[in-house]
């Protein structure tokens, strides 16, 4: 051992001292930084705690569903997961965008485009890129959960409904909420979320929603979930029952197929709409995920157009259904008298100008009174009566029964229809009205316009004397409209035997005939252009074919239904409509003959949701919510019924 | 030379302050770890501190001057540590700084960091002026800076930057002039944009990512926001033992190592950080007192480089914790998990010890 330490013991006690003072400082500064952090910032970093540990997750409420008149389920729902896309960490999404495009089989282009698109909405909330993952996308998401923790996946409900369009104008369909809708929303609708776009979905929208949900869960570092605080469950949406009878729709839909046009029936007494339908619908389970661009295009420019709703928002014409007005006007007024008569000799003149009747060239009518011109329809019968009543009377009564204005059923855009009078040409064109527009206007020709839901509202409502319900959708609707026009025993018991002629006493509706049933009705064949506009066009085009009307009803006072069929281009309505109208009465009849001799059965094989949803459910073990026990309620509402005691 | 020195000769009160810091480290890496797949870690940490123990026993019995004797002899070994390890060394999470033993993996830096102490400690004493001449500052200068170079090379810069206090102190100690120190802190900020130039990418990252958080919010910088977090929300109680969301749902980073101060301070709050700081002041004032009670110069030096190594790494890993320095892994001595760091601490208390027994013997 060498001596290099020996004696020296100077030790620098000031420095060492001074070492001291600086390890005191030292770990006084450092508590005074946790000061800052734990007690002064506390709050902030608690709060920044729990967002981290925190996420929460929303429970979709399933929206009712709609079931018709015996239970039987129109629009159901089914589950299906959505990919959502957390976009806290703007910077992270950036990073993996590319790759969620790639792993999702999603476009970046669109997926870039929706995130410009949602960019003024709240950061924390997630915004659906895939509305309907696959397996494959599950599995892509779970399997990188680690390194890209910015999917999540969201149990949702979607739509169905009755495949080929059955009942889509009155169900109408839903859609996702546009980003200004989210916005105005107050916070209560979130990207993805659905609401009704038309029909009853949009009309009863508020009823059909439930309440979502919200499942607050913990996560770990990276995302999983290991532990639940609270759910708070949802509040599935009201169911609706409509007063659609699923077996009348069927015939209704059927009688319809391939044609353009519309049929409502409804039940005068209580203005419930038993059928209605309206032809080309589109399907509105193709907008039950998410309707591309290019078909939405498609549709909208569709010259047939399937996006018009032909019940109440299709303005045409009503062709000699019109002389029901006439006739009731001319009883009531008593001009011209009840005993009017007129000689058809296939044509009448007016103003220098020729009308023809529709049996121009086939001969004439000969003498008829009241009664047969409206069994035969003739026209020149009703161009006298109605020169005779002027324009005013023909508009007062056209909109005291209920045309020119909105039948308020429970739709949205429902359209008016047009009762032309003086006070509107002048209003419209500025001009006078021409006394020949009336000749026009008393078959039904001319400005004025009805829809099908019109033609049935008026001819029920003249048929139950005057009693005019409101039609409606829904069952149990409260205050539905009421009103009473008054009408002498005399005119409803002449116009009415006159409807039940057309049918009964060789009429234009001889034809269609039902054995036993006081089948009532009134043709009508309205020209789409003039007569002469369509010689110059030739005949035989297609384009310039009638609309063929017919509205039939049973029985002949105070009916239980009422049907009216449009088939637009149709051609002759007692022939085109006619039968149609039959064919739905018939089953409607059928069916309470059954119902009276407890035979009847609620059938129901339309469409197997339940046996769709059971496969829905066992291919995704997360699925918690269980449609098919909704399903079961109806089941065993059918069976009741259909079980005779 | 007689050597007789007794148990009660031993630091007493150091040993209790130590057992009470090793202590809240356990229960603070059970915490941690007892619901992850670390499960169990505490236990290996008990034994880490048990070897520790055993250790500083026995260097404590070797007299500190035969030890400085051979401090030239350590000085050679060192550095062939070192660049053995370079050359056959293990990579392991991303640096070659891992030589096995016996199973286990060692880091050789921290046995190095020992051995600078010895030999800083050694030169020191033997300078005879009152003041430390350029001279002699600049021999010092060269002895740290060779092992420095190649700690750096590994690369951990934190091991590397803990070599600085050591010669900073005891060259304050050796009578360092003012001039001189304000020549070094000049050049050192002049020669800042050099070091950066040399610095790789990562710590490049750690740096921007202190000065700039925001501009980072997954990489280093998310680890210290995370840690913030995790202090801030334990409020001054804390959340109470394994309830801190951070800590068990594994958002504050190697809650169990180098953030164990995180994990402690959102499970115990301001209340625990005061006990846990106060454990260390103490235990750094009380070598200091060792220190001025040394019998000579060499023991001063030696246990002032220990409290230089220790109190560095203190600074230095709880600023980090609270975001006040940039992310370095500098463990927390005696709390943070770890075998050599553990051993590294044992072992320079064992010097500590060791001065202390001898500092009545003539």
């Amino acid at each position: 051992v060498s001596y290099w330490f020996r004696n020296d013991n100077r030790l620098p006690q000031e420095r060492l001292a001074a070492a001291s003072y600086v390890i005191v400082g030292m770990i006084t500064l450092l508590l005074l930084g946790f000061w800052k952090l734990q007690v002064i910032d506390s709050d902030k970093y608690g709060v920044m705690a729990e967002r981290n540990r925190v996420r929460s997750i929303p429970i979709i409420a399933p929206r009712g569903r709609m079931l018709d008149r015996d239970g039987r389920v129109l629009v159901d729902n089914y589950p299906s997961f959505s990919v959502l896309l957390l976009r806290d960490d703007l910077p992270a999404v950036e990073k993996n965008l590319p790759a969620i495009a790639d792993g999702l089989g999603l476009s970046l282009d669109d997926l870039n485009e929706q995130l410009s698109n949602t960019k003024n909405l709240p950061k924390f909330q997630p915004i659906v890129i895939k509305p309907e993952a696959s397996q494959a996308d599950v599995a892509f998401i779970e399997s990188h959960r680690a390194d890209i923790p910015l999917l999540e996946m969201l149990m949702v409900h979607r739509r169905r409904y009755l495949p080929s369009g059955f009942l889509a104008h009155a169900s109408g369909y839903v859609g996702e909420v546009s980003e200004q809708q989210i916005e105005a929303s107050n916070g209560k609708l979130r990207p993805g979320d659905f609401a009704g776009k038309t029909g009853l979905e949009r009309q009863y929208n508020d009823l059909l929603v439930g309440t979502d949900g919200m499942r607050r869960v913990i996560v770990n570092s990276v995302g999983k979930e290991v532990g639940r605080l609270s759910q708070q469950e949802a509040t599935p949406g009201k169911q609706i029952q409509l007063t659609i009878d699923y077996d009348l729709q069927q015939v209704a839909e059927e009688a319809l197929a391939g044609r353009k046009g519309a049929i409502v029936a409804l039940d005068p007494r209580s203005g419930e709409v038993l059928a209605f339908v309206s032809r080309p619908a589109p399907d509105p389970n193709d907008f039950a995920v998410r309707v591309s661009k290019v078909e939405w295009q498609r549709l909208n420019e569709d010259s047939d157009r399937p996006l018009l709703n032909r019940v109440t928002q299709a303005q045409l014409a009503p062709g000699s259904v019109f002389k029901i007005v006439i006739a009731t006007a001319m009883l009531q007024e008593k001009v011209p008298a009840e005993s009017f008569t007129a000689f058809c000799p296939g044509y009448a003149t007016f103003y220098g100008r020729m009308f023809k009747c529709h049996v121009f060239g086939k001969g004439g009518h000969g003498v008829v009174d009241l009664h047969r011109a409206i069994i035969h329809s003739c026209d020149v019968f009703f161009y006298n009566a109605g020169q005779r009543m002027g324009i005013d009377r023909i508009s007062k009564y056209a909109k005291m029964l209920g045309l020119g204005s909105k039948t308020g059923i429970d739709l949205p855009s429902e359209e008016p229809g047009l009762v032309p009078s003086e006070e509107w040409v002048q209003r419209v064109y500025h001009r006078k009205w021409y006394p020949g527009e009336t000749i026009s206007v008393s078959i039904g020709q001319g400005a004025v316009t009805v829809t099908p839901l019109q033609l049935a509202y008026m001819i029920g409502g003249v048929a139950s004397g005057g009693d005019f319900k409101q039609p409606h959708l829904l069952k149990d609707a409260q205050n539905v409209g009421d009103s009473h026009v008054e009408l002498a025993e005399n005119t409803v018991e002449k116009v009415t035997q006159g409807m039940y002629g057309v049918v009964n006493e060789g009429g234009t509706g001889g034809a269609v005939k039902l054995q036993g049933i006081e089948f009532c009705g009134k043709s009508g064949t309205a020209q789409v252009i003039g007569y002469d506009a369509r010689t110059r066009f030739g005949k035989g085009e297609k384009k310039f074919k009638d609309n063929a009307w017919f509205v039939g009803y049973a029985p002949r006072r105070n009916p239980e239904i009422v049907v009216s069929v449009l088939v637009e281009e149709g051609g002759h309505g007692a022939v085109a409509s006619g039968p149609i109208a039959r064919d739905i009465i018939k089953a409607y009849y059928d069916k309470k003959t059954k119902k009276g001799q407890n035979q009847y059965n609620v059938e129901y094989q339309h469409y197997d949701f339940d046996k769709d949803n059971a496969n829905q459910v066992a291919e995704d073990p997360k699925a918690t919510q269980k449609p098919e026990e909704q399903a079961a309620v109806v089941a065993a509402n059918g069976t009741k019924k259909a079980r005779p005691e | 030379m007689k050597d007789e020195t007794g148990t009660r000769d031993y630091d007493w009160w150091l040993l209790a302050i130590l057992a009470a810091i090793c202590t809240l480290g356990v229960i603070e890496i059970y915490s941690a770890t007892h619901g992850s797949a670390l499960a169990g870690m505490h236990m290996k940490q008990v034994r880490w501190l048990l070897i520790g123990f055993v250790l500083m026993f026995v260097l404590s019995r070797l007299d500190y001057h035969v030890i400085m004797d051979q401090a030239p002899w350590l000085y050679i070994a060192g550095l062939a540590a070192l660049m053995a390890v370079l050359l056959v060394g293990h990579r392991r999470f991303g640096a070659q700084r891992w030589i096995p033993i016996l199973g286990e993996f060692f880091q050789v830096s921290e046995l190095v960091k020992l051995i600078i102490i010895i030999v800083l400690a050694r030169f020191f004493s033997e300078v005879r002026t009152d003041e430390l001449s350029l001279q002699d500052l600049i021999k010092a200068g060269l002895l740290v800076g060779l092992p420095l170079a190649l700690i750096l090379k590994q690369p951990d810069l934190g091991t590397a930057l803990v070599l600085m206090p050591m010669l900073v102190v005891g060259a304050f100690l050796a009578g360092l002039q003012w001039k001189h120190a304000a020549a070094i802190v000049l050049i050192g900020v002049l020669m800042l944009p050099v070091g950066w130039h040399f610095m790789k990418p990562y710590q490049k990252e750690r740096v921007t990512s202190f000065l700039h958080p925001e501009e980072d919010a997954k990489g280093s910088g998310y680890q210290v926001l995370q840690s913030k977090i995790a202090v801030g929300s334990g409020g001054f109680w804390g959340k109470g033992f394994g309830n801190g969301s951070q800590n068990q749902l594994g958002y504050i980073p190697v809650r169990y190592s180098d953030f164990i101060m995180s994990a402690w301070a959102e499970e115990q709050g301001f209340k625990g950080v005061l006990l846990a700081l106060g454990l260390y002041m103490a235990l750094l004032l009380r070598l200091v007192q060792n220190a001025q009670r040394a019998k000579d110069r060499a023991g001063m030096f030696l246990v002032m480089g220990v409290t230089a190594a220790l109190g560095f790494h203190v600074l230095v890993n709880v600023a980090m914790v609270i975001g006040a320095m940039p992310v370095t892994g500098i463990p927390l001595p005696l709390m943070s998990y770890g075998g050599s760091a553990t051993l590294f601490v044992f072992l320079a208390i064992g010097l500590v010890m060791n001065v202390r027994l001898r500092r009545f013997v003539n």
